[in-house]
């Protein structure tokens, strides 16, 4: 049957051969893939990760680089002179100007070529605004995600690798933490942060371990899971049988293997936690008013004045959430259908 | 079976119990107690006034003294009396937790109704233009910043916009109802438009998603293809033959989106301004008021572990694997 097979081929080839006129060298045709590349061509197949990558960098662009190229700072604040027009930072008798009568703050104004998206109600630049809230929405994100991951990977790997009584008490910490409601807490924790008198700029810092703290329950019962299959694979077997410490067995031959998922776990949470930052900047238990973010920007709104006449204030920022957490959805999507070998196209 | 329930049930109260105790610490620690909240604007009040107040309200106690009471009155289904309103936790929450959880049931129908019918279609059409555009609507919505989008509907909407749906409270102040009227009904469901179709429409993309993940798993199946070859109409494989079994999963989630229909309220409610208890709670925070908050949080700590109750026991009823380990 085999060898049949084989002349079949050979006769193919020699077929071709004589169509094209010379004999085609079948192993230099062949691709040759590595695993990453494989996961690399899949991911580039899918339209939507390619647009929620696109609006990464554009948006990482934009809030990191961004501040350096405006020309106004995040707290800087602009007034309108007696005659109605604003008050140019380098004129010789600035602060005169500004402080003689009819003088006032130039604010809610429209967007125009000065400021590129109006001034907000103290004046400032809403567009350089934007840059930097933009820049705390990042930055939590990032770091919320590392803390979870820390503690998810470390306490649900040692859950997974040891078992016994050591796994039952991770796992009912993990329900602990997964049956106490988010927001309330939260609401909690930051009157408790006014009452240990932490300073304001301190502040989004604490809110990012706390958050860090109470989201690693996810990422730890997703890492227990998968290594409690793995644990059974028999390369774990050889591993055993090679003698290796048991740190060096989940570090080496377990987290490797669950990588995929928590990358893609990773991508999304990082646009959850975004999201939940701005709501709880929007509550006014997040970043502190006086740094801009793009949760207390939307606060805005709360104005009935500024949410009929000044929309310039409040849907950008709120645009800049949707469109940068939708990013990372597409982009994690698009991961975890490029790490699935079922999921070919 | 019987064996596993009893487990799981042992377990639930272990961790309901860890659960208080980290609340009840927090919720201790938080600023400037209520007697002094409540009194910082008479000044006749002299500190052994508060002292008195403190021991009456039993906020003299040291954190793990007025837990060990707390627990022992929990108990016994007494979560004290709130300090805000004045009266019991448990009347407040009966008299509240029907707004919440009405709001919250209608918003689940609908998403139901509109998940399943799209998330059957998406799976059917995968990677066509179809599945492409509602997997883009169904993100849009997962990563939709609620405030926002409640804004948004109330200028489009609302009186500053459109004038369709009021946008704020649950009926019309001006006008006073007596005993119930078809008009007052009218009246809640024009005040609920725009709160349920915010909360359809951030909520409805992860139930959408799941339909569609499990539906696809489902029609790859060896059974599926056994089912078309034996020229079963593509009606009945879909629905019968398929989307039966998508269903055990879909239960299962029904299970553990219990508690958000009580939790997700805070915001909700917050940014319409309906009378609920996630609103009251907001309140209750300002205003650190121990037993409400002790007991709207341990009302949902409890709605999540029996969501975890249920969709484990679903699991095993459907899957025997799960009862041996």
């Amino acid at each position: 049957m085999d060898e049949k097979y084989q002349d079949s081929l050979k006769k193919d080839a020699m077929d071709a051969s004589e169509f094209s006129g010379e004999v085609e060298d079948v192993a230099a045709k062949q691709l040759f893939m590595t695993p990453g590349q494989i996961v690399a061509r899949q991911f580039f197949r899918n339209r939507l990760a390619i647009v929620g990558l696109v609006i990464l960098v554009i948006a990482i662009l934009f809030c990191v680089v961004g501040p350096f190229l405006s020309p106004y700072s995040e707290t800087e604040m602009f007034y309108l002179g007696a005659d109605g027009q604003e008050v140019p930072k380098d004129v010789p008798n600035y602060s005169a100007r500004i402080s003689e009568s009819g003088a006032r703050l130039n604010k809610r104004a429209e967007p125009d070529s000065v400021h590129l998206l109006g001034t907000t109600e103290l004046g400032h630049d809403m567009f350089t605004r934007l840059m930097y809230g933009g820049r705390v929405s990042l930055m939590v994100g990032f770091i919320v995600v590392f803390v979870e991951l820390l503690l998810g990977v470390t306490l649900g790997g040692i859950a997974g690798y040891y078992g016994g009584w050591i796994d039952t008490i991770i796992m009912r910490l993990v329900e602990i933490f997964n049956s106490i409601p988010f927001i309330p807490l939260m609401l909690i924790i930051s009157s408790v942060m006014i009452n240990l008198k932490i300073p304001e700029g301190n502040k989004i810092y604490y809110t990012m371990v706390i958050m860090g703290v109470l989201y690693w329950a996810g990422v730890a019962r997703l890492v227990r899971g998968q290594i409690l299959s793995l644990r059974e694979m028999e390369y774990m077997q050889a591993a055993e049988a090679g003698g290796i410490r048991g740190s060096r067995k989940i570090m080496r031959h377990l987290i490797p293997n669950v990588m995929p998922q928590i990358i893609v776990m990773a991508t999304m949470d990082l646009g959850g936690v975004i999201l939940t930052e701005s709501t709880m900047s929007y509550l006014g238990i997040g970043t502190s008013a006086m740094f801009a973010s793009w949760g207390n920007m939307v606060q805005a709104v709360t104005s009935d004045v500024i949410m009929r006449n000044a929309p310039y204030l409040w849907i950008p920022p709120g645009l800049a959430i949707l469109f940068v957490v939708l990013a990372f959805n597409f982009v994690g999507d698009g991961l975890r259908d490029a790490f699935d070998p079922k999921m070919k196209r | 079976m019987r064996q596993f329930i009893i487990r799981r049930l042992l377990i639930s109260i272990i961790v309901l119990l860890g659960v208080s105790m980290m609340l009840y610490a927090l919720v201790r620690s938080m600023p400037s107690d209520y007697v002094t909240l409540a009194t910082a604007t008479n000044p006749k009040v002299t500190p052994e006034m508060k002292e008195e107040l403190r021991k009456i309200y039993g906020l003299d106690k040291s954190i793990p003294e007025g837990y060990v009471n707390w627990l022992g009155s929990a108990v016994k289904g007494e979560f004290g009396v709130s300090l805000k309103f004045n009266r019991p936790v448990t009347q407040i929450i009966s008299e509240y937790a029907p707004i919440t959880f009405t709001v919250a049931f209608i918003a689940l129908v609908l998403e139901l109704l509109i998940a399943i019918p799209l998330g059957i279609l998406a799976a059917r059409k995968q990677y066509t233009k179809t599945d492409y555009i509602i997997t883009t609507l169904v993100f849009i919505g997962i990563s939709m910043p609620t405030f926002f989008f409640a804004a948004l509907l109330k200028k489009w909407f609302g009186p500053a916009g459109l004038n369709w749906f009021p946008a704020y409270g649950l009926l019309q102040a001006r006008v006073i109802y007596n005993g119930f009227s078809f008009a007052k009904l009218l009246d809640y469901a024009q005040h609920l438009v725009l709160p349920i179709s915010m909360w359809v429409v951030t909520g409805v993309g992860s139930m959408l998603r799941y339909t569609r993940t499990n539906m696809l798993e489902v029609l790859n199946a060896d059974y599926i293809r056994t089912a078309r070859a034996k020229g079963v109409s593509e009606h009945n494989v879909v629905y019968s033959h398929g989307f039966r079994n998508t269903l055990i999963t879909l239960v299962t989630l029904l299970g553990s989106s219990l508690p958000g229909l009580f939790s997700g309220a805070a915001i909700t409610e917050g940014l319409f301004a309906l009378e609920g208890l996630g609103n009251i709670a907001l309140t209750a925070s300002h205003q650190a008021d121990v037993p409400y908050l002790m007991g709207f949080n341990m009302l949902l700590a409890v709605l999540t572990i029996i969501g975890y109750l249920i969709s484990d026991i679903l699991y095993a009823a459907v899957d025997p694997r799960v009862r041996l380990s």
